[in-house]
């Protein structure tokens, strides 16, 4: 396992390499997962809104993120 | 067996058919990934003449091909959007480009990482590594152009053209090793030539590819749903897609 992780005395390069790939895939998706939340929650604000009366919709779809 | 593509045209239709496209390659990628991973990492031996540190390019070429990749993507949904006015298009144009950004800057990284034990060098104003700089500014261009303008249409229009503009540079980065003769070695992979590396780690190498083909396709695909969220929010059929008002 040691020898492993030495990389034959290339553990720098090769672990930077492969982590950055490792910490942009979780990020990634992490913040998809998150946009698509607040994108939902958004919509039914705004829709909620609408059903209610539609003079406040104006008001909260300017306030919702683009 | 007909299908009607151009039901998939409209945001209704395509956001469910999105939703489960993207679940299918999100699990697609993680499979492959993690064979590409296993021979790249264990299977595969140390390189002759560049040790351990070779194995850098199980990461290098798949991320530095699919920034080029989703560059052409993006311009063909962009051309599309621009030719029909179709508005699901843009949103296809605009859901690629952080990810395209990403897999620029991932290329950019791990080449600097393959580069510093291999050439001496983290980096070098090489024509390669320089038009692929340049793609990631492409990529960081298009999306503070969208960013900087209100109306979304409009940021569709001038975010497509600056899109089929930059798309010049793909060719650039491509031939780049057989026109400039700089740091860069030529690819030892073509379509027209036996590959220049052991079968292992070209085995390796084509399961990473396809992993990365996979994430990215999921991806924006995942990004796109949110954008049409985003975007349609106050539209009928997002009121009866979460269950509010009456249904169509």
């Amino acid at each position: 396992m040691t020898r492993f992780l030495e990389m034959g005395g290339y553990a720098w390069y090769v672990w930077m390499a492969y982590g950055a790939v490792a910490a942009v895939v979780v990020a990634e998706t992490i913040a998809l997962k998150r946009r698509g939340r607040r994108a939902l929650a958004t919509a039914r604000m705004v829709q909620q809104a609408a059903e209610a009366g539609g003079d406040s919709l104006q008001m909260i779809e300017s306030k919702g993120t683009r | 067996m007909i299908i009607n593509w151009f039901r998939y045209a409209s945001p209704v239709s395509f956001y469910p058919l999105a939703g489960r496209l993207a679940r299918v390659f999100g699990v697609l990628a993680a499979a492959l990934a993690l064979i590409g991973l296993w021979i790249g990492l264990v299977a595969a031996p140390t390189d002759a003449t560049q040790g351990d540190a070779y194995r850098i390019i199980f990461i290098h070429v798949p991320t530095a091909w699919m920034a080029m990749i989703v560059y052409v993507a993006m311009a063909f949904w962009s051309a599309l959007a621009l030719g029909l006015n179709a508005r699901l298009s843009a949103m296809m144009a605009q859901a690629l480009a952080p990810t395209g950004a990403l897999m620029a800057a991932l290329a950019l990284w791990s080449g600097a990482f393959w580069g510093r034990p291999t050439w001496g060098t983290y980096w070098a104003w090489d024509a390669r590594m320089t038009s692929t700089l340049i793609l990631l500014f492409l990529y960081l261009g298009v999306i503070a152009l969208r960013q900087s303008i209100d109306d979304p249409r409009r940021a569709d229009r001038a975010s497509a053209v600056l899109s089929l503009v930059g798309v010049v540079n793909v060719p650039i980065i491509y031939f780049s090793v057989q026109w400039w003769n700089t740091l860069h070695q030529g690819s030892s992979i073509s379509l027209t030539a036996a590959p220049k590396m052991a079968m292992i780690m070209l085995t390796g190498l084509l399961f990473m590819t396809a992993a990365a083909w996979c994430y990215c396709i999921a991806a924006s695909l995942t990004r796109v749903r949110a954008i049409i969220l985003e975007r349609e929010r106050s539209s009928g059929w997002v009121a009866s897609l979460i269950g509010i008002g009456t249904p169509p």
